[in-house]
């Protein structure tokens, strides 16, 4: 009756953990003064994750339930907007893919086009995982809330930044040979920095590399729904 | 009256006194996915109370004559017919399975001696007649008793056939069968008070159907985007106005209502009245949109106000007011504080339904740990019960219940930490006229009746 499909460490944990639910007063929206008294958010990005991971699922539904998805997709939207308070963003349109995808998996069931958005997925999975190989501390936490004082990860925004800047130095380029890697290449992508660790005496919205502008934001929520591999024109390598 | 109930039946909360009458289902703790209930309705009369379950399964249960037997029995609910409604099905064109969950029930008005419901699953709607058969005819003149032709030439006299009693059977039988029309799952069916015609209602659309007619519905809403990309709101519940045969409500996944005339135009896309709650900014989250999102929406019988089921709270709203709702009621304020939580394990989803009585006096929705709450409208009294088979001795009151939120737990009372999310009464059902209520955890359909009355 709770979550099915997507196996999650954290679902182990609960379960051995009893089930008391805890109170949360970090997701409370940051223009609030209540919010300013409480102690200060460790991580819209662990909510952030939370709905990446939900809306994966989602999409990977036969036929996804629309109506999860739409509040999903329309939480996440308002998370991303609270992450970035610096920069007044124009209402950023609908990740591009998640509901075309819902809509054109619904109408056409394109066996290749769920495929390719299903691999990707897969990769964006792979990546949070490598993601949080550098950071022993985490190392049993899934992506999304850290333990302790533990700096979490940026959430999504970091994984295709800099943190896969390392992993590409690292040479496991391989990995990556099907996706379009100009993004990565670009300059805009400010080294990974302590600058980039959110200390938890800043939200993290001021942590975030003040280069990122809309296009930059409407790239990487396609990236990662899918809409830019789908886009793409294969690539040599396939 | 102090007292008088007894020991362990208090009179507070409402005037009622609910006392357990049955449960039906299996006991124990392994539940089948299948057997899981999905949808309860009592019939116009309250005679016939139905559910659907997971499996695609309908059962019906019948009331006993109260004349008949015992005195004190005060009409027990009885199966009275079981058939497989829904199948799962395979849809080729899109390599997908559409699952056999019943998603509502709705009766027909009782137009003859037949009974008939429409139920649906996620696709397709089907009409069935529910029949008795007592008597069967014997004393063909063509036909032997065991059905062989006779030969003609052979019958040398007539006989008038007569009509011999026989064991109750009932039948279920598919009159109708309402399919293609809906691309998104259906959440709602709702019959039209001209008794021909009925809505169905899925994510994005509502279509209009006559009962004759299979073939061909008409689109009398349609919120789908030319774009997908743009889309940001679903359709999550729709009725027909009990009376006015041209009035019908949606609710969104954003918290709203819209009210739409069908005399207006064709496509009722421009509602008539939109009906809002200004957000309260002192209680915004990143799941306020969620928590808003309506699961339910009924009309009062009267046909002067309508119930909405958020996820915290339920509003009554007078048709006639449109910036807020007369009433709210908190069903399960202290989850408020666990938001984050019931995101993750995606309890915050979870769609209650919520009911009038007939009088429209009072109103009932579930919650978790199967507690189920009732909220008397003219009293402002509201009471928490639970569901459980620890309360399951024959005519035993219901003892109210009580959620601790923090600070000492009193005798009796549970912590909000100890509340079991897997037990949630999403469905629940109020006879159209007399104090029984029937209200279905999991797989188990409790039926409770007021001692009072």
């Amino acid at each position: 009756m709770l979550s099915k499909g997507l196996k999650r460490k954290r679902e182990e944990e609960e379960k051995k953990e009893e089930e008391g639910l805890s109170v949360d007063s970090w997701w409370l929206d940051q223009g609030h003064p209540a919010a300013a008294q409480t102690p200060p958010p460790v991580a819209s990005s662990s909510l952030f994750d939370l709905s990446v991971l939900k809306l994966h699922h989602s999409l990977r539904q036969g036929e996804p339930d629309l109506r999860h998805l739409v509040l999903v997709v329309n939480t996440l939207r308002r998370i991303q907007e609270s992450m970035e308070p610096t920069t007044s963003l124009p209402p950023v349109s609908m990740p591009p893919t998640a509901p075309s995808v819902a809509d054109s998996l619904l109408a056409s069931s394109d066996a290749a086009l769920s495929a390719s958005m299903a691999s990707l997925l897969e990769d964006l999975n792979h990546i949070e995982d490598l993601n949080q190989v550098p950071q022993p501390q985490a190392d049993e936490g899934p992506p999304g809330r850290s333990v302790g004082g533990v700096p979490p990860n940026l959430g999504a925004l970091d994984l295709l930044g800099p943190a896969t800047g390392c992993l590409l130095d690292d040479g496991l380029e391989g990995l990556f040979e099907d996706i379009d890697t100009s993004m990565y290449d670009s300059e805009l992508w400010v080294p990974a920095s302590e600058g980039l660790k959110p200390g938890p005496e800043n939200g993290p919205a001021k942590e975030e590399t003040p280069e990122l502008d809309e296009a930059e934001l409407d790239y990487l929520m396609d990236v990662l729904v899918g809409t830019q591999a789908l886009e793409r024109p294969p690539g040599p390598g396939r | 009256m102090a007292g008088a109930g007894g020991g362990g039946c208090p009179a507070g909360g409402n005037d009622f006194q609910w006392c357990f009458s049955q449960v039906k289902g299996a006991i124990d703790e392994d539940v089948a996915e299948a057997d899981i209930i999905s949808t309860v309705e009592f019939n116009y009369s309250g005679d016939l109370l139905a559910t659907g379950d997971k499996g695609g399964r309908v059962v019906i249960f019948q009331r006993e004559q109260e004349n008949k037997g015992r005195t004190h029995s005060r009409g027990e609910y009885n199966v009275y017919s079981t058939f497989q409604s829904h199948e799962p099905e395979f849809d080729y064109l899109k390599s997908l399975e559409i699952e056999e969950k019943i998603n509502k029930i709705r009766w027909l008005p009782q137009q003859n001696a037949a009974h008939f419901l429409l139920s649906t699953n996620d696709k397709t709607i089907k009409l069935w007649k529910i029949s008795e058969r007592d008597k069967r005819a014997e004393g063909y003149n063509l036909k032997d008793e065991d059905g062989r032709l006779r030969d003609p030439f052979r019958i040398t006299a007539l006989r008038v056939p007569i009509l011999k009693p026989m064991d109750l059977m009932v039948e279920a039988s598919p009159r109708r069968i309402f399919a293609n029309a809906h691309t998104y799952h259906i959440n709602s069916i709702s019959v039209n008070s001209d008794h021909e015609t009925y809505l169905s209602a899925d994510d994005l659309r509502i279509n209009l159907w006559h009962l004759e007619i299979t073939d061909r519905s008409f689109n009398i809403v349609d919120i789908k985007p030319a774009n997908m990309e743009e889309l940001t709101e679903v359709i999550t519940a729709a009725e027909f106005h009990p009376h006015q045969c041209n009035v019908l409500v949606y609710s969104s996944s954003k918290g709203t209502i819209r009210l739409c005339d069908m005399r207006s135009s064709a496509l009722c896309d421009r509602h008539a009245k939109f009906f809002e709650e200004p957000e309260d900014p002192s209680s915004r989250s990143f799941f306020s949109e969620i928590i808003s999102s309506i699961s339910d929406v009924k009309f009062s019988h009267s046909g002067r106000y309508m119930m909405t089921r958020d996820y915290l709270s339920v509003k009554v709203w007078d048709l006639n007011m449109e910036g807020r709702p007369v009433e709210t009621h908190q069903v399960h304020e202290y989850l408020r504080s666990k938001l984050c939580s019931l995101y993750e394990n995606d309890c915050i989803f979870d769609k209650f339904e919520c009911c009038w009585n007939g009088s429209d006096s009072a109103i009932m929705t579930g919650s978790y740990n199967n507690f189920f709450r009732m909220f008397d409208r003219n009293t402002r009294r509201d009471v928490t019960l639970e569901a459980s088979r620890e309360n399951s001795k024959p005519r035993a009151c219901l003892k109210p219940r009580k959620v601790c939120t923090g600070g000492k737990r009193k005798k009796d009372e549970i912590s909000v930490d100890s509340l079991d999310f897997n037990k949630k009464i999403l469905h629940t059902a109020w006879h159209p006229m007399e104090s029984i209520i029937a209200v279905a955890a999991t797989n188990n359909l409790y039926i409770f009746q007021d001692k009072i009355n």
